[in-house]
């Protein structure tokens, strides 16, 4: 009576040791995850987006964002944008494709000594406006282009 | 598996210029294979940091919308001859790497 006591504490403790592992395991992606702003990708709205990441969707136009993207893309799938701003205290840049069936492409946030410069190149689904939100002095910059596609980006 | 970035940072005055492309699908999950007619599971780089002498510079999150084998080119100011620019990424099924530069 007393061994078997002992054989299924033994069995128990292995089991929970295993249940522990196993969910250490599962925490990484789901830590990933969580800094990802999932929800803000995700949305179909322009306005919740911005929402989801600053807490607000007011945005004022400025001539101080330089949006460089192509006037006609023949690929929509690989279309060059750079971002450069004027703006002082920059704290985040982020990507926007009105037409596309989740606007938001890529939020950058910068680092007390990052510039604000970036470029990457992006998938646009159909001829549709591109938009760069600077965040700068905790208000919303905007500026936008837009990009006539002629062969789809998120067609297979 | 340090093979997926090729990373380059170049110095004018003090600022540094990192300019990477990492090799990856970047599959958004809307696309189907025209084969089977099934959708191919979106698979995509979810984060990207960016740091000096292990500083962090710059992070980013990026959704499905960039292009496959991504390019991305960034500015930072501060910067030394032979300092370390360190890249890594992450995607959303947990697979990560990392590249590391001395500017030149």
């Amino acid at each position: 009576m007393n061994s078997k006591r002992r054989t299924l504490l033994k069995g128990t403790l292995a089991g929970s040791a295993i249940a522990v592992a196993a969910s250490a395991g599962l925490l990484n992606p789901r830590q990933v995850l969580a800094a990802w702003p999932k929800a803000s990708f995700q949305t179909q709205d322009f306005a919740e987006s911005l929402k989801g990441l600053f807490n607000t969707d007011k945005t004022t136009a400025s001539n101080d964002i330089e949006l460089k993207a192509p006037d006609i893309a023949e690929n929509g799938a690989v279309v060059p944008v750079t971002i450069n701003s004027s703006l002082k205290d920059v704290e985040a840049i982020t990507i926007l494709i009105e037409g596309n069936p989740t606007p938001l492409a890529a939020v950058f946030n910068l680092g007390p000594s990052a510039i604000s410069s970036v470029s990457t190149r992006v998938k646009v689904g159909k001829t549709s406006n591109i938009a760069a939100v600077v965040k700068a002095g905790g208000a919303l910059y905007i500026s936008r282009k837009e990009v006539k596609v002629t062969v789809g980006g998120c067609g297979g | 598996m340090a093979d997926s970035i090729k990373i380059r940072a170049t110095l004018k005055g003090d600022v540094c210029t990192v300019k990477a492309l990492i090799k990856h699908p970047m599959e958004t999950g809307q696309r189907k294979d025209k084969k089977t007619g099934q959708l191919i599971p979106a698979h995509f780089i979810q984060e990207v940091t960016c740091s000096h002498n292990g500083k962090n510079v710059l992070d980013a999150s990026w959704g499905a919308a960039i292009s496959a084998n991504p390019y991305l080119s960034i500015e930072f100011s501060g910067a030394k001859k032979d300092d370390k620019v360190e890249l890594s990424w992450v995607d959303n099924t947990g697979k990560k790497d990392a590249a590391e530069a001395a500017i030149g």
